[in-house]
C-alpha cells in the first residue's frame, strides 16, 4: 500500500548559500539533488546530498539539525523564503520531500538577522537568545526551597495559556521572518509563560523590564505588527503574546516609576 | 531605568509613543472630519463652527501644539523604529522574499506615511496657511454674514449677523482644481490605509487586542477605516461632480434650529 | 582491577538516604567558591546539577556540545515524570514507586539507589511547579496526573505531550539565571574530547570548539559527566542526531568503568523505516496501544492492502499470545513479538518491517471524533511523516531503540570508579537496572541534578585542598591534548573514499541484527567480528573532508562514529557474556517456553563493569554483587 509513494523518486535542484565562515562572504550554489523519495524528509535530502558532494570532493553543506522531531530547535533554514519551509506548524526538520514536485528549485538559506550572524553555510548562530534569558527568563526558585507543588492552585486556564506560550522551541524562525528581525514573538512567550503563573509574579516587572532590554541592546528589530513571525512559527505560538509583553512592560514601566525604592537592595539573588 | 526613559529609549517604548500618538491623531483626524461634514449643510454651519475655533485663543493654540508635537514624536519614532530595524535585518537580504500573511496595509505603511506627511504640509498650506492657492483663501473672500446663532452644546457662540471669514466657499473653491481634489482623494485613500493597519495596531501595542477578539476588532476597524474614506472622499468628489458648489450652498436653507 | 566499592550506607532502606545526607563531609559556604566544578552536558542532569551547585557557591563551568543548552535531547521526552505524591489518593508510595522501578528494570538496578530516586522523586515535582514548569492541571487548579506502563497506580505529572521539553526548559532557565549571575561559565558549542585525569583523579577535560576548531583544556577539582545516552550506536532511533557516546568512552578509556553496556531499551511503538536514506525514528506514543489492536497477515508475503484483507486471515498476534495483557503487553514482549512476526515474513509495509496498529474498531467503538480527541496529534505527526491517514488505514508500526540503561558505573554517591568523575542522569549506569519505566528517565535526570550531587559531591570536595586542582599545563593535559589533536589530525589525513555515515548505518544494521532486540550467541560471535573488521576498513577509508579549525560536521561525527564503532563491539561483549535474559537483554537461549526473559539471578545478579585495557586488548569485566536486602528477586510477571 506504500510501495506507491516509496517507489517514485524524482529530482530537483537546490540552491543553497554557501558561505566559509562568519567573515566570509557567501554565495547561492546550485547541487541537483537526484533520486529523492518523497518520504525524505528535507533533512534526509540534505544529507543524501552531502555524501555525494564529500564524495565528489566537495565540502558538505552545513547545517544545523537535532532531535529531528520538531522539538529542540536547532534545525534552522529559510526555505524559498520561508523559514522552516512551506508546512504551516512545523520545523525544517518535519518537512518532507513530498511537499515539493519534480524540477523544482529549492532556494535553501539560513536564517538571516544580524543578530544572528551566519557561522557557516545554514548554521547561524543564534546565542542571543541565551542571552536575553539569561537577562531574565526565569523564575528565582534555589533547588530544596520549594513549597509542595499543590500548595498553590493555578487555574486550569491559565496553565494551559502558560502552555501554549511555553512551548517555544526558540529556533529563531519568527526573528528569520520578521521583516524587521524582531524578537519580540520569542521574548513575549518567555515573559508571557512566566508571568502568567502566579509563580513567576515576584519577578514580573523585573523580567519584562531586563529582557526587553537585553533584547535592544543585542540588535533585534522592532515590531511593526504584521505577524508574520507567529505564521512562520514552527509551534504557531500566538501573537497574543506580544500585545501581553508591551502592555506588561508598561505596567512594569509605570510601576517602577511610582514604586518607593527601598533603602537596601541586597539579599536578592546570588 | 525610568518611565520617560524607558518610553523614549526602548523599542516597546517607542512603539508605545506610536501608538498613543497615533491615538490622538486618529481622534483629530475623525473629529475633523466631522467638523468638516459641516460643508453639506448650511454655510452659516462650517462658517460658524470656524470661527468659534478661531475664536478659542490660546486653547486652539494649546491643541495646535500638541498635535504638532504628536505629528513629531510619531514620526520621530517611526523613523528611529525603522532604521534600528533595518539594522537589525542585517547587510545580507534574502535571496527569495516572500510575505505570508502581513497585510498590504501593514507593508506600506512607510510609504502611505510619507504621502499623508505630504498631504498635511500641502494641507496646512492651503486651509490654514493659505499660501498655496492663496486667490480662494478666507482672507481673499469677501467676508459672510452668519444668517442665524451657531450653537455649541446649547450655547449661541457665534450670533446671527456676525461676519465671518468664508471658509465654506474656500472649500468649495479650493477643490474645484481637479489636481487639487485628485491629491486629496489619493492622499485620504492612503490616510485611510494607514488607519487600517495603525488602529489595529495601536490596540496590540497598548497589549488590549487578543485572539478572542481580533477578527471582530479587524472588522471594526475596516468599516471605521472605510467610514473614514468615504466622509473625506464625499467632500471633494461632491466638489468635483457639481454636487457641491457656492450656487448650491446659497440656495440650502439654513437650519432652524441648532 | 578496579575496586568497585558502591558505598551503599547501612541502615534501614528508607533511612539510608537522610543517615547519608547527614554523615558525609560538607564544603562550608566560603571554601565552596574555591572549588571548580566542570559540568559537560546540560541536558535535564546536566543543567540541574550545574545550576544547583552554582546556587550552592561553587564555581562552575559547564560545557555543551549544543549551541544553545536548551536543545539537549531531554527536551523529546513525551510522555511525562514519575513521582510518588499520591495527589490521586490511589495507593501511591514512595516504597510502591521504588517497587515499580526496580521491578521494571528486572532486578538489575541497586535497591538504595532506586529508593532515593523514589524518595526525591516528590521534590522534584515542587522544584518544577516552583521553577514555573507549566504542568497539566485540573480544573480546581491542581496538578493532574495520567497513568503509565508497568504501574497500578496513576503518578505520572506531564506537560501536553512535551513533558521532557518543560523540564528541560525550567533547568535550563535555573541555569541560564546561574550564567547571567556569573556564577556558571558557560561553553556552548564545546564538545568533550578528553578526561584528564592526574594523579588517580579526574582534574579537567579537553575541549574542541565546534565552530572555531580551538582546543582547549579545563582544570577542575571534579568533573561531572551528563552527557545522556548512547543509543545512537544502532545509527537508527529515537535520539537526536547529534547524542552520541563521546565524552563517556573517552573517560572509559581513561578508566572509568563501563557499566552493563549491553542494557537497551526497544520502544515498540515507533514509525517504521522507510528507505536506507533515513537518519531518525520517531516515536507514537505508547497510549495508542490503549485504544490500538496490532495485527500483522497470517500468510507470510501477504501484501494486500489491510482492507483486502479478510478478518479471519488476520492475526492479533498480542491478544492470542498473551490474551490477559493483550494489546498492553510490556514493551520488551510486544517489541519482540513484532520483530518475530517480520522475521517470518508477515511483516507489512513496503520493507516488510512493521505491524498494523489498527483503529477501526476503536473508530467503530467511540466514533471518530473521540478517536481525535485522545490521539489527534499523534495521527497528525503521523500523516506528516508518512503521508497516511490512520483514520482510514491502520497504521504501521515497528520497534525502535530507545534509551540505554547501562552507561559509566557510579557508586552510591554518583561518582565512577575515577574519584572526583562524577556521572549523572543516562550517561550513568544506576537506576534503572536493565529496563527502564516509562516517565523514569525524566525523574533520574532531575533527581541526580537537583538532588544528589548537592549533597554528594561536597563529600569529595571536602576531601580536596582548596586551590590544589593542578594547573591547564600539567603534562597530563599536555598529553591528553596531544592525544585529541592526533585523533583529529589521523580523521583528515585518511582521506579515504567512504563518508562516515556509510560505517555509522553499517555499525548500526550490525548492531540492530546481532545485539537489538533478540541476541544470540552465535550472532553476537559474529558481530565481534563484523566490528572490528569495520572498524579496520573505517580507519583505512574514511572520507573526512574539511579542516579542523571550522565548523567540521564530518569531522564531529567521525569522532563519534569511532567510539561508537569500540562501545558497539563492548556492547556485543557484554551481551555475550550475560548469559541469561533480563529485562532489555533478551538471549534467545534464555527464555521461558512462553518467550518471557529467564533471568539467572545466580551467576548474574550482579552488575557487569568492563574496564579498558589498552588499545586493541579484551577489556575485564568487574562485577558488583547486587546485595538486595529488602526485596527478593522474583519473576518478573504482568500477568
Amino acid at each position: 500500500m506504500v510501495a506507491a509513494s516509496t517507489l517514485k523518486t524524482f529530482s530537483v535542484t537546490l540552491r543553497v548559500w554557501r558561505q566559509a565562515g562568519p567573515a566570509a562572504a557567501g554565495a547561492f550554489v546550485n547541487y541537483p539533488a537526484k533520486d529523492i523519495s518523497p518520504d525524505m524528509s528535507f533533512l534526509e535530502m540534505l544529507d543524501v546530498v552531502n555524501d555525494e558532494l564529500a564524495a565528489q570532493g566537495i565540502e558538505p553543506i552545513a547545517f544545523a539539525h537535532d532531535c529531528r522531531e520538531g522539538i529542540c530547535g536547532t534545525c534552522s533554514c529559510t526555505i524559498n523564503g520561508k523559514p522552516h519551509g512551506p508546512g504551516k506548524g512545523v520545523a525544517t526538520c518535519q518537512t518532507y520531500m513530498r511537499s515539493f514536485s519534480d524540477g523544482d528549485t529549492i532556494v535553501v538559506e539560513p536564517f538571516r538577522a544580524r543578530a544572528f550572524p551566519v557561522v557557516k553555510d545554514l548554521v547561524t548562530d543564534r546565542a542571543a537568545f541565551d542571552k536575553i534569558q539569561q537577562s531574565g527568563g526565569f523564575i528565582t526558585a534555589r533547588a530544596g526551597s520549594a513549597p509542595d507543588a499543590n500548595a498553590l492552585p493555578i487555574p486550569k486556564g491559565d496553565a494551559d495559556l502558560a502552555m501554549d506560550a511555553a512551548q517555544c522551541i526558540g529556533c529563531g524562525a519568527c526573528v528569520a521572518a520578521c521583516k524587521n528581525a524582531s524578537a519580540m514573538l520569542f521574548v513575549s512567550a518567555k515573559v508571557g509563560h512566566l508571568g502568567l503563573l502566579p509563580q513567576g509574579q515576584a519577578e514580573r516587572d523585573r523580567r519584562v523590564l531586563a529582557m526587553v532590554n537585553t533584547m535592544d541592546t543585542l540588535g533585534f528589530g522592532s515590531c511593526t505588527n504584521q505577524y508574520e513571525c507567529s505564521a512562520a512559527c514552527p509551534k504557531l505560538i500566538s501573537h497574543d503574546f506580544i500585545a501581553r509583553m508591551n502592555r506588561d512592560y508598561l505596567t512594569a514601566s509605570l510601576r517602577s516609576a511610582f514604586k518607593p525604592a527601598p533603602a537596601n537592595t541586597g539579599g536578592g539573588a546570588a | 531605568m525610568n518611565l520617560v526613559g524607558n518610553l523614549f529609549g526602548s523599542s516597546i517604548g517607542r512603539k508605545i509613543l506610536m501608538a498613543v500618538t497615533g491615538l490622538v491623531l486618529i481622534g483629530f483626524v475623525i473629529g475633523h472630519l466631522v467638523g468638516n461634514l459641516q460643508v453639506f449643510s448650511h454655510p452659516d454651519k462650517l462658517n460658524g463652527y470656524a470661527h468659534f475655533l478661531q475664536s478659542l485663543g490660546p486653547a486652539l493654540w494649546f491643541a495646535r501644539i500638541g498635535l504638532l508635537v504628536c505629528v513629531a514624536i510619531h514620526i520621530w519614532a517611526a523613523t528611529v523604529l525603522t532604521l534600528e530595524s533595518k539594522r537589525a535585518r542585517g547587510g545580507q537580504a534574502y535571496g527569495v522574499k516572500t510575505w505570508i500573511q502581513a497585510t498590504l496595509a501593514s507593508r506600506y505603511m512607510r510609504w502611505t506615511g510619507y504621502v499623508v506627511l505630504a498631504f498635511i504640509i500641502y494641507h496646512l498650506a492651503h486651509f490654514t496657511l493659505g499660501t498655496a492657492q492663496s486667490a480662494t483663501y478666507k482672507t481673499a473672500l469677501p467676508a459672510y454674514k452668519m444668517a442665524q446663532d451657531y450653537h455649541v452644546l446649547g450655547f449661541t457662540v457665534v450670533p446671527a449677523g456676525t461676519a465671518v471669514l468664508d471658509v465654506h466657499r474656500m472649500v468649495i473653491l479650493g477643490f474645484q482644481p481637479p489636481l487639487v481634489a485628485g491629491f486629496y482623494l489619493l492622499a485620504v485613500g492612503l490616510l485611510s490605509l494607514h488607519l487600517l493597519h495603525g488602529m489595529d495596531s495601536l490596540f496590540q501595542t497598548l497589549g488590549w487586542r487578543n485572539s478572542r477578539w481580533s477578527k471582530s476588532l479587524r472588522n471594526v476597524v475596516i468599516l471605521a477605516c472605510l467610514a473614514y474614506f468615504a466622509g473625506n472622499a464625499a467632500i471633494p468628489g461632491a466638489v468635483l461632480t457639481g454636487k457641491l458648489s457656492p450656487e448650491s450652498a446659497a440656495k440650502s436653507a439654513p437650519a432652524a434650529h441648532h | 582491577m578496579a575496586t568497585l566499592d558502591s558505598k551503599i550506607p547501612s541502615g534501614p532502606l528508607a533511612e539510608k538516604w537522610r543517615k547519608h545526607k547527614t554523615e558525609i563531609k560538607l564544603v562550608n559556604p566560603a571554601n565552596k567558591r574555591k572549588y571548580e566544578v566542570i559540568v559537560v552536558g546540560a541536558g535535564l542532569a546536566g543543567s540541574s546539577a550545574a545550576s544547583s551547585l552554582a546556587d550552592l557557591g561553587y564555581k562552575v563551568k559547564c560545557f555543551v556540545f549544543h549551541d544553545s543548552p536548551r536543545r539537549a535531547h531531554s527536551i523529546a521526552a513525551q510522555g511525562g515524570i514519575n513521582a510518588a505524591k499520591n495527589y490521586q489518593n490511589d495507593g501511591d508510595s514512595v516504597h510502591r514507586l521504588f517497587y515499580d522501578t526496580l521491578k521494571g528494570g528486572d532486578y538489575r538496578a541497586r535497591e538504595a539507589n532506586v529508593h532515593r530516586l523514589a524518595e526525591v522523586s516528590v521534590n522534584i515535582i515542587d522544584q518544577c511547579v516552583a521553577q514555573g514548569v507549566p504542568f497539566a492541571r485540573e480544573y480546581g487548579g491542581l496538578l493532574a496526573n495520567r497513568s503509565f506502563g508497568g504501574a497500578q497506580v496513576s503518578r505520572t505529572f506531564y506537560a501536553r505531550g512535551q513533558t521532557g521539553q518543560q523540564l528541560l526548559l525550567g533547568a535550563y532557565s535555573a541555569l541560564s539565571r546561574m550564567v547571567g549571575a556569573g556564577a556558571v561559565d558557560l561553553h556552548t558549542n564545546s564538545e568533550m574530547l578528553d578526561l584528564v585525569v592526574v594523579g588517580g583523579q579526574a582534574k579537567g577535560v579537553i575541549i574542541r570548539n565546534l565552530v572555531t576548531g580551538e582546543i582547549s583544556r579545563h582544570s577542575a577539582d571534579a568533573v561531572i559527566l551528563a552527557t545522556g545516552g548512547y543509543g545512537n550506536v544502532f545509527n537508527l532511533s529515537t535520539y537526536a542526531r547529534g547524542s552520541n557516546a563521546t565524552a563517556i568512552w573517552r573517560a572509559y578509556k581513561r578508566g572509568a568503568c563501563m557499566a552493563n553496556p549491553c542494557y537497551t531499551q526497544i520502544h515498540p511503538t515507533c514509525i517504521p523505516v522507510s528507505g536506507d536514506y533515513q537518519s531518525k525514528l520517531t516515536l507514537m506514543s505508547e497510549s495508542l496501544r490503549n485504544d490500538g489492536r496490532i495485527w500483522a497477515p497470517k500468510k507470510a508475503g501477504d501484501t494486500r492492502a489491510p482492507a483486502a484483507i479478510p478478518e479471519s486471515e488476520r492475526d492479533y498476534y498480542l491478544e492470542r499470545l498473551y490474551p490477559s495483557f493483550g494489546n498492553l503487553a510490556p514493551r520488551d514482549i510486544a517489541s519482540r513479538a513484532a520483530k518475530r512476526i517480520c522475521d517470518e515474513g508477515r511483516g507489512v509495509g513496503s520493507t516488510g518491517l512493521g505491524v498494523y496498529l489498527d483503529f477501526a474498531d476503536a473508530i467503530k467503538r467511540l466514533g471518530e471524533p473521540a478517536v481525535r480527541e485522545r490521539y489527534g496529534n499523534l495521527f497528525d505527526i503521523y500523516h506528516e511523516i508518512t503521508a497516511e491517514s490512520a483514520y482510514k488505514a491502520p497504521m504501521r508500526i515497528y520497534p525502535a531503540v530507545h534509551y540505554t540503561m547501562g552507561g559509566l558505573w557510579v557508586d552510591y554517591n554518583l561518582m565512577s570508579n575515577i574519584p572526583g568523575l562524577f556521572v549523572l542522569g543516562e550517561a550513568n549506569f544506576s537506576d534503572h537496572g536493565a529496563n527502564r519505566l516509562g516517565a523514569s528517565a525524566l525523574m533520574q535526570g532531575l533527581a541526580d541534578g537537583y538532588f544528589v550531587i548537592p549533597y554528594t559531591i561536597g563529600d569529595y570536595l571536602a576531601g580536596q585542598k582548596p586551590g590544589s586542582r593542578p594547573a591547564a599545563d600539567a603534562p597530563e593535559f599536555q598529553q591528553a591534548e596531544a592525544n585529541v589533536r592526533g585523533q583529529t589530525t589521523r580523521f583528515l589525513a585518511t582521506k579515504g573514499k567512504q563518508p562516515v555515515s556509510h560505517f555509522h548505518k553499517k555499525l548500526g544494521k550490525i548492531m540492530w541484527d546481532r545485539c537489538g532486540m533478540a541476541r544470540t550467541k552465535a550472532g553476537l560471535e559474529a558481530a565481534l567480528q563484523e566490528i572490528p573488521a569495520l572498524r579496520e576498513e573505517f580507519n583505512a577509508s574514511v572520507n573526512v573532508p574539511g579542516s579542523a579549525d571550522t565548523l567540521n560536521q564530518s569531522l564531529e561525527q567521525a569522532g563519534r562514529v569511532a567510539d561508537f564503532l569500540d562501545l558497539g563491539e563492548l556492547m556485543c561483549r557484554d551481551a555475550l557474556t550475560r548469559e541469561e535474559s533480563c529485562g532489555g537483554h533478551f538471549r534467545e537461549e534464555h527464555q521461558y517456553p512462553d518467550g518471557e526473559c529467564k533471568r539467572d539471578d545466580e551467576k548474574f545478579g550482579h552488575v557487569a563493569a568492563w574496564e579498558y585495557q589498552g588499545e586493541g586488548k579484551t577489556p575485564v569485566r568487574n562485577t558488583e554483587a547486587l546485595n538486595y536486602e529488602f526485596t527478593k528477586m522474583s519473576l518478573r510477571n504482568y500477568k
